[in-house]
């Protein structure tokens, strides 16, 4: 499954605002995390439902159908006793038998058609919640994708819709179901014998009094379970993730005493969680041959006295039963309900996110077809506004030309590259392409004549042709194999048993670093951007598959407006313009050999490389 | 499943208690509607209003015992199963200590986690449930049939057509339903294969502005999975109205035999009320049956899972005479030493590798990604066991060597930075638990991270991890250089660990090094040519295989290799 993405040492700050990290550890067991409020997650999960209306139409109806058969079925069976069995009436035994056997069929048959039903209303309700969640993702900002973990998103998208379509299948139903069943059975009791209906409603304080306690005091055990859980969770994951360290230090031992008592602490609270928890089966039941016992006492001493038949009594006491049934189903169901909630809940958190793409606060114009001169002017960026990333950048680059951004990690290097594709909003400043502010521009429009090549080399699962065409949709299969050429691609891409069709597997692990970073400045040539950001593209491969790689980047940089963020100073020497990035400010900026001679930073990181070299 | 029982028999007591005391309960069930039939019988029908008292009183004394039997199943079985499940966990975890990394590699990591968590709750549910239900839906079964036998043994009759009938259909529904359970998880894969994807390229996704297109992929798979769930769920879906089917027709036919036995034979009517109630308890209990059969097979799953874990055993561990005092200087020799990841693999990942490292020398790795490199350092420390050849410490073979001792005096930087939740100086004195403050202090000064640590509000204390601040790659690449440093290893191994440092930092750190780790054998495996100008030997590594070794001077002039990768570094006029 999911989530080996909470890597401990890899977790970004939450942001300001937005929302929470959620429960933690994501725990296999069902979460009873208490939904912060309910009344209007359930409109919006009944508002999803209510899409599929001409189904749950269906649903309704045939669910009443059901209910009403399975209250007139015992009835008839009572009754049978009564007039047909006790004053031996063959004929009436024959329709009784008749009828019943009639009653059940279509009562199975109903109850068949309407799981039927209700099985695609509820899946396709999820499809549509997962398919909105998805299409959410694809709109929220990536400075949102920046401070959340990833494994946190997946789970909203896996774990927690997967808990509100267990519950929709199961529950909404069989609530109804209860509900109807419930009434149903209150009204015939009443019909029945009004005196023994007040008996067996004596249990129903009780049933309520006692499933409330305990499911209150579940929820408590329940949720210190789930803390202690998420802990341990947190723990194995770490401690495996980090099995070889573990090793090299020797500290087996020392883990295995943690984990020991982590475990133990969960162990001590999930017995009681457990116990409690256990305690509504048998309590159910003792209260329901409670009921049973007391309404056959007092209808025994009924037909005593004459104020009731012996039939009467017998489908009374089925009644009974199926009275409370419904209430212990409840009661059974409550957490499953309670953590369906809570997970449509965190679904619907992410839903409510402002789209990066409507929140513009300009109305946005078309983005015209840009030349790509870039001018930054006194940009400032910041997520807190004591600690700025940025702080009174300014720049320009001309048409074609390569722009090199240097500096220790942390600087802000990325960030610049991050503003001019609007991947991060809320700066001080003006960033303009063209002499458009790019904020007035459309986001899309902007982007798409922008093109990246990032440090991670992403591959999608896919074949090799699709994940170029990536680049430009509509590209001819020619068209992408020349891209491949220009990108130095082609050779190993023919090596391969299906050339363009291979398939990748997910992340590409099939190829190698390099050859997917050739991949990625293949897309990039086809989309044929006028800007081109080039981060890290080349520094998680060795030297001299750099080299190959330089030489693609070289044609994919012709005529374009680039921007290279490297930390190996070889490969930028020929910019244009090197701007050196220090704690967010341009502390020197100008071509190579001028740089040099300042004497300045740059000069000591590149002197730091090289000089040991020479 | 075997291995599992093992971990449940120290809670045998409780496991007998808890079915025992559910025997009770639902001996007490099944007692009611004899209880009711004889109030019928004997209390209505005769006007005997003291029977129909005390047989009520009965009932509620009968309901009481029951709830008793309840509790005390719930408690027992609540013991069990949880204890059960935490003797597992801690078991797995054990084992999973105990593992090589050619183990860990095999089973994967995530799949590692999700045995000790997921699969081990699964499993702990499963005895509860065993505990609880599964003997209660049997007992129930039984039971009803033994009273249904007892009131009439020819209306019973029915129920051997009713019951086998029953198991048929439960094992159709099973046998149909199951292949369509599986392929349904193959399409949730392919579902959270895009969002993965989508979720970790969300940049290059919006930077070439392909949302639409992401978001037609994902609704293809989504829809994918929804029908596939469907068509499962609704063949589940028959089970139900199904079997109420055969439980309605059979109390039917109860009616309609039992009013003909009542007019021929005398059948008294509340037995006749009792037996139908016993057919409807029987009937019942199957549908529960049916639901527990589901949980077994998943039950299984996760059984054979973790016993998979179990099973494992680590070909990397002490032999009995392994010696715990064989490195002393930190001689290293590797002596035609080959290595595939899998034993019958020919695939070698090392070739034929010698080479010697004296104590005080730097030896210097270089080549390019895929090389070999990391895997050559890993074998020193034994993560990784040689498959030919030999590598010696000190002149001891090191898989005689005490693996405490032996990695104790290995300080090994690995290439991927992992830290862990907790203090920074937790971190630090990871290896070494008992160093003192001024110690770590120093270790970190050595790795030039004490500038930095000291800048942070909390210092030392600064609480790293999920709920921690963050730090940089080079932050991070530091810290784990000082928890290194802090155990003086005899032999120091250094892979690619300052990729993420600047050239001014990195070149600082080299000088702290050859002042503190100038007796010790140094390790260096880098992508910089700038940081191997001055080791005592570099090999050069490529495909497996050294392609050649010497200094640097030696390597420019014999190289061609050498140059190659030097000129890709350097601008041409300056490597002239």
């Amino acid at each position: 499954m999911s989530s080996p993405h909470n890597r401990t040492s890899a977790q970004v700050p939450g942001p300001p605002g937005a929302f929470g990290r959620g429960h933690g550890g994501g725990g296999p067991a069902v979460p009873i995390v208490r939904a912060k409020n309910r009344s209007a997650t359930i409109r919006r999960i009944w508002a999803y439902l209510n899409r599929q209306r001409g189904g749950l139409i269906v649903v309704y109806i045939f669910t009443v159908l059901n209910a009403v058969l399975s209250l007139v079925a015992p009835f008839l069976l009572g009754k049978g006793i009564d007039v047909a069995v006790i004053p031996r009436e063959y004929n009436l035994l024959v329709r009784f038998s008749l009828l019943l056997l009639g009653i059940y069929g279509l009562s199975s048959l109903v109850a068949w058609v309407q799981a039927y039903v209700m099985t695609a209303v509820s899946q396709n309700t999820v499809l549509e919640l997962r398919r909105d969640l998805f299409a959410k993702y694809q709109e929220l900002s990536v400075q949102f994708f920046d401070t959340h973990a990833r494994g946190e998103l997946m789970s909203r998208a896996t774990n927690d819709i997967e808990n509100v379509s267990n519950t929709l299948n199961q529950s909404v139903t069989q609530l109804l179901n209860s509900l109807i069943t419930l009434s149903g059975s209150l009204v015939i009791m009443l019909t029945l014998n009004v005196p023994l209906t007040v008996v067996a409603l004596l249990t129903i304080p009780l049933v309520l009094v006692s499933s409330r306690k305990i499911a209150g005091l579940s929820r408590v055990y329940f949720k210190d379970q789930q803390r202690h859980l998420g802990e341990l969770n947190g723990f194995i994951e770490e401690t495996i993730s980090g099995q070889k360290v573990v090793k090299q230090y020797v500290r087996e031992g020392i883990e295995t005493e943690r984990f020991r008592g982590i475990s133990h602490k969960l162990n001590k609270v999930g017995i009681k969680a457990q116990i409690v928890s256990g305690l509504v089966g048998p309590v159910m039941n003792l209260i329901n041959n409670l009921g049973f016992a007391i309404i056959a006492g007092t209808g025994g001493w009924m037909a005593y006295h004459g104020l009731a038949t012996v039939g009467i009594i017998v489908s009374f006491l089925n009644y009974s039963k199926q009275f409370g049934r419904p209430i212990s189903e409840l009661a059974n169901q409550y957490n499953l309900i309670q953590s369906a909630i809570a997970g449509a809940e965190r679904v619907f958190e992410v839903l409510d996110l402002p789209s990066e793409y409507e929140s513009a606060e300009e109305k946005e114009t078309e983005c015209p077809s840009l030349t790509g001169k870039v001018d930054f002017r006194d940009v400032s960026f910041s997520y807190k506004a004591d600690s700025p990333i940025l702080n009174g950048v300014t720049f320009q680059a001309m048409p074609g030309e390569k722009v090199a951004i240097v500096g220790p990690t942390g600087s802000g290097k990325t960030t610049i590259v991050n503003l001019l594709t609007r991947f991060y909003e809320g700066t001080d400043g003006s960033i303009t392409i063209d002499g458009f502010d790019i904020r007035k521009l459309n986001k899309r429009g902007l982007r798409s004549q922008i093109g990246m090549v990032l440090q991670d080399a992403h591959v999608f699962s896919g074949t090799i042709r699709e994940n170029i065409r990536f680049g430009r949709l509509e590209a001819t299969d020619k068209e992408v194999e020349k891209a491949a050429r220009l990108a130095n691609a082609a050779d190993f891409i023919a090596r391969l048993p299906h050339g363009y069709d291979t398939m990748l597997e997910t992340e590409g692990s099939n190829l190698s670093h390099g050859q997917r970073q050739l991949l990625t400045i293949a897309r990039a040539i086809l989309a044929d951007p006028a800007i081109l950001i080039l981060d890290e593209a080349t520094s998680s491969v060795d030297t001299r598959t750099e080299m190959q790689i330089q030489q693609a980047m070289k044609t994919l940089m012709q005529g374009r407006t680039s921007f290279v963020i490297a930390h190996r100073l070889s490969t930028i020497q020929d910019a244009d313009r090197i701007l050196v990035i220090q704690s967010g400010r341009i502390v020197e900026q100008g071509p190579h050999e001028q740089l040099l001679k300042l004497h300045g930073v740059y000069h000591e990181l590149y002197v730091s490389q090289f000089e040991r070299a020479v | 499943m075997l291995k599992l029982k093992s971990f449940i028999k120290p809670y045998w007591l409780w496991c007998v208690l808890a079915p025992l005391l559910m025997v009770v309960e639902v001996f007490m069930d099944l007692l009611q509607p004899t209880l009711m039939a004889s109030i019928v019988d004997k209390g209505i029908m005769k006007n005997d209003l003291t029977h129909i008292v005390s047989t009520g009183l009965t009932m509620l004394g009968v309901a009481f015992i029951g709830l008793i039997g309840g509790v005390g199943c719930t408690i027992f079985s609540s013991i069990a199963s949880q204890s059960f499940g935490n003797d597992l966990r801690i078991r797995l975890f054990e084992q999973v200590q105990s593992f090589s990394n050619r183990n860990l590699d095999k089973l994967k990591t995530g799949s590692l986690i999700t045995r000790l968590t997921n699969d081990v709750v699964q499993l702990q549910t499963f005895v509860q449930i065993i505990l609880r239900s599964l003997v209660r839906s049997p007992l129930l079964l039984i039971g009803s049939l033994v009273m249904a036998i007892r009131i009439s043994p020819s209306l019973t009759l029915i129920l051997l057509v009713s019951v086998p009938l029953l198991f048929v259909l439960l094992y159709v529904l099973i046998r149909f339903s199951f292949p369509l359970f599986s392929k349904m998880q193959i399409k949730l894969d392919g579902v959270n294969t895009v969002l993965q994807e989508n979720l970790s390229g969300i940049r290059v996704i919006k930077a070439f502005v392909r949302g639409e297109h992401e978001q037609k992929r994902f609704n293809e798979a989504n829809k994918d999975y929804t029908e596939t769930a469907i068509k499962v769920t609704r063949l589940m879906s028959l089970n139900l109205p199904l079997m109420m089917l055969v439980l309605n027709v059979s109390i039917v036919a109860v009616l309609w035999f039992g009013g003909l036995a009542n007019w021929n034979h005398g059948l008294p009517i509340g037995d006749l009320i009792a037996f139908i109630n016993y057919v409807t308890q029987l009937l019942m209990s199957m549908l529960m049956l049916s639901n527990m059969l589901t949980f077994i097979s998943r039950a299984k799953v996760s059984g054979d899972r973790v016993g998979e874990v179990l099973a494992t055993t680590n070909e990397i561990a002490n032999s009995h005479d392994s010696l715990t005092n064989a490195v002393h200087v930190g001689q290293v020799e590797f002596n035609k030493v080959s290595f595939a990841y899998d034993s019958n693999d020919e695939n070698l990942v090392l070739e034929d590798i010698s080479f010697t490292a004296k104590p005080g020398e730097t030896v210097a790795i270089l080549g390019g990604t895929g090389a070999g490199k990391s895997t050559l350092v890993s074998l020193m420390s034994r993560i990784y066991e040689v498959s030919s050849g030999s590598i010696t410490i000190d002149g001891s073979d090191i898989r005689r060597i005490d693996l405490e001792h032996l990695r104790k005096n290995i300080g090994f930087v690995m290439q991927q930075t992992i830290l862990f939740s907790g203090t920074i100086r937790d971190n630090i004195r990871y290896g070494r638990p008992d160093a003192t403050d001024e110690e770590v202090k120093q270790a970190a000064i050595a790795a030039e991270a004490d500038g930095f640590i000291m800048g942070l509000p909390e210092g030392y204390d600064t609480i790293l991890g999920q709920r921690g601040i963050n730090l940089s790659g080079g932050q991070k690449q530091r810290l784990s250089i000082a928890r290194a440093l802090l155990i003086q290893p005899t032999i120091l191994i250094m892979d690619d660990s300052t990729s993420a440092l600047d050239a001014v930092t990195e070149s600082r750190i080299r000088g702290r090094l050859s002042q503190q780790m100038g007796s010790s054998t140094n390790i260096l495996i880098t992508q910089r040519v700038s940081s191997v100008v001055d080791a005592d030997r570099i090999l050069i590594l490529e495909n497996g295989v050294i392609a050649a070794q010497g200094t640097h001077e030696e390597l420019l002039r014999t190289s061609e290799v050498y140059q190659e990768i030097r000129q890709s570094q350097l601008k041409k006029e300056e490597a002239s």
